[in-house]
C-alpha cells in the first residue's frame, strides 16, 4: 500500500498542502486568540462570588464541554441563518472554535490560579491590597507558570479540531486533502500528505511545550 | 404568528424521531465499544509504554504520538478509503468503531503510563523482596494503585470518546450529529435542531463530567 505511494503526484500538489498548512496555522491561532479572550472572561465571572455573575459562566462551560464541537458547528452554520446573521463559512468556523476551545481555556486558568496556596491571598489582603491588586501583583504572576504547557496542550487541540471545517467547505489542510483524495482517486496520497501536515504542527508545538519546561526548571528564571 | 411557525417546526421535528432513536443508538454503540475496545487496549500499550524495555516504550510512543497527533476526522477517512486500496473494505459503522477505539487507546495508553510511573518505587521493590514475578507485581501491586489514581482523568477520556464519535457522520453513518443534519434538511431551523442535538449529548456527557469532578475531589 505504502510501497507504491505515488511521489509524483505528492509532489506536485505540495504548494496546495503548504496552503492548507498556512490556512488551518491562521485559522488556529485567531481562534486561540479568541478562545483566550473568552476564556479569561468566562473564568473571571466563574470565580465571583455573585451567583448572578457566576451561574452563566459555569454553565457555558459544562454546556460546551458536555457537546461535541460539530453539533456547536453545525448549530451556528444552520441556526445563524435563522436570526438573518450571514457570515462567510470560515468565519463560522473560527467563532465556532473560539467559543469551544474558550471553555477549555477558562478551566486551565481557574485550576492554574487555584494551584497558588490561599495563604497568599490572604497575605495579600492584610498587607492592605484590594482584590484586583491581589490579582494582578500576586496571584497571576505566580498562576501564569503552571497555565503555560495545558495551553500549549489546548492549542494542539484546537489544530486537530480545525479540521472539522472542511465539513462546511472551509478549504484548510483535510479538505486540501480530501479534494486530491476525491477528485484524483488518490486517497492514500491525500489523506497522508495531510496527517504528515498535522504531525509536523503536532511535534512542533510538543517541542516548544518540552522547551518551556526546561526553561521554567531552570533556576532564578520567571 | 412566529409562535405558530415555532411550533409547526418543533412538529416537524417530532415525526422524525426514529432517525433521532437511531441516532442515539449508533452514537451509544459507537461510544459503548471505543470505551471498551479502547481501555483494553489502552492498558496494554501503556503497560508497554512504561516498560522499563527502551525501545518498547519508544515504539508504543511512536505508534500513539501519530494518532494523538493527527485529527479524529483524518483517522476516520483513513479507516474508510485507504484501508480499501489494501483491499479491506469495511462498512461505514466497523470503520468508526476501529477507528475511535484505536483513538481511545491512544490516549488511554498514556494515562495508564502516567499512572504506573507514579507508583512510588517502594511497592515495586518491596513486591520483588516478597518473592512476587514480574506479571504478579505488576498484576497485584501495581496496576491496582495505578488503577486508583487514574480513573478520573478515564472517564474525561471517555467523554471526550463519545464527543468524538460525531465525526463519524462525515463517512455518512447515521448517528446523533448525522440525525440533526438530515433533519436541518426539512425542518429549516438549525438553532432548534441541533439544541435538540446537543441536549442529547449533554444527557449522555453531562453524567460522566459530574461523576469524574467528583473522582477528582476525593
Amino acid at each position: 500500500m505504502l510501497s507504491n505511494l505515488n511521489f509524483r503526484v505528492i509532489a506536485e500538489t505540495l504548494p496546495d498542502f503548504w496552503g492548507g498548512l498556512v490556512f488551518t496555522l491562521s485559522i488556529s491561532l485567531a481562534a486561540f486568540a479568541g478562545a483566550l479572550a473568552i476564556g479569561v472572561v468566562a473564568c473571571a465571572m466563574s470565580l465571583q462570588s455573585s451567583r448572578v455573575v457566576r451561574a452563566p459562566a459555569v454553565a457555558y462551560v459544562d454546556v460546551v464541554r458536555a457537546t461535541p464541537l460539530l453539533a456547536q458547528l453545525y448549530f451556528l452554520y444552520f441556526g445563524l441563518p435563522n436570526f438573518g446573521v450571514l457570515m462567510p463559512e470560515i468565519m463560522i468556523g473560527i467563532v465556532a472554535l473560539s467559543i469551544n476551545s474558550g471553555a477549555y481555556v477558562s478551566e486551565i486558568i481557574r485550576s492554574g490560579i487555584h494551584s497558588i496556596p490561599r495563604g497568599q491571598m490572604e497575605a495579600s489582603a492584610s498587607s492592605g491590597m484590594s482584590y484586583w491588586q491581589q490579582m494582578r501583583l500576586i496571584i497571576l504572576p505566580q498562576a501564569l507558570r503552571p497555565m503555560v504547557s495545558p495551553l500549549i496542550g489546548q492549542a494542539i487541540v484546537l489544530v486537530k479540531d480545525s479540521s472539522l471545517l472542511s465539513l462546511i467547505s472551509v478549504l484548510e489542510l483535510t479538505r486540501v486533502g480530501q479534494t486530491l483524495a476525491n477528485d484524483r482517486f488518490m486517497p492514500v496520497e491525500g489523506l497522508a500528505s495531510t496527517a504528515a501536515c498535522y504531525l509536523l504542527i503536532y511535534y512542533g508545538l510538543k517541542l516548544a511545550a518540552a522547551a518551556w519546561v526546561r526553561l521554567a526548571q531552570r533556576p532564578g528564571r520567571c | 404568528m412566529a409562535m405558530d411557525m415555532f411550533l409547526d417546526q418543533l412538529h416537524g421535528m417530532a415525526q422524525y424521531y426514529p432517525v433521532v432513536l437511531k441516532g442515539v443508538g449508533v452514537t451509544l454503540a459507537l461510544s459503548f465499544i471505543g470505551i471498551a475496545a479502547g481501555t483494553v487496549a489502552g492498558f496494554v500499550l501503556g503497560i508497554g509504554r512504561a516498560s522499563s524495555s527502551r525501545a518498547l516504550s519508544f515504539l508504543v510512543g511512536a505508534y500513539t504520538d501519530i494518532f494523538r497527533g493527527t485529527p479524529v476526522l483524518v483517522q476516520v477517512f483513513v479507516v474508510f478509503f485507504v484501508l480499501p486500496e489494501a483491499g479491506i473494505e469495511l462498512d461505514s459503522f466497523t470503520a468508526g468503531a476501529i477507528a475511535l477505539s484505536n483513538l481511545a487507546a491512544c490516549f488511554i495508553s498514556e494515562i495508564v503510563a502516567a499512572g504506573i510511573r507514579a507508583v512510588p518505587a517502594g511497592q515495586l521493590e518491596a513486591a520483588a523482596s516478597s518473592g512476587l514475578s514480574r506479571f504478579q507485581q505488576l498484576r497485584l501491586v501495581v496496576l491496582p494503585q495505578a488503577t486508583r489514581m487514574i480513573v478520573p482523568s478515564l472517564v474525561g477520556q471517555y467523554v471526550l470518546l463519545v464527543k468524538d464519535s460525531s465525526v463519524v457522520s462525515a463517512i455518512g453513518l447515521l448517528d446523533l450529529t448525522r440525525s440533526g443534519w438530515v433533519i436541518v434538511q426539512s425542518v429549516p431551523n438549525g438553532l432548534l435542531v441541533f439544541s435538540a442535538v446537543g441536549l442529547g449529548y449533554f444527557l449522555i456527557c453531562y453524567p460522566l463530567l459530574y461523576w469524574s469532578r467528583r473522582l477528582e475531589k476525593t
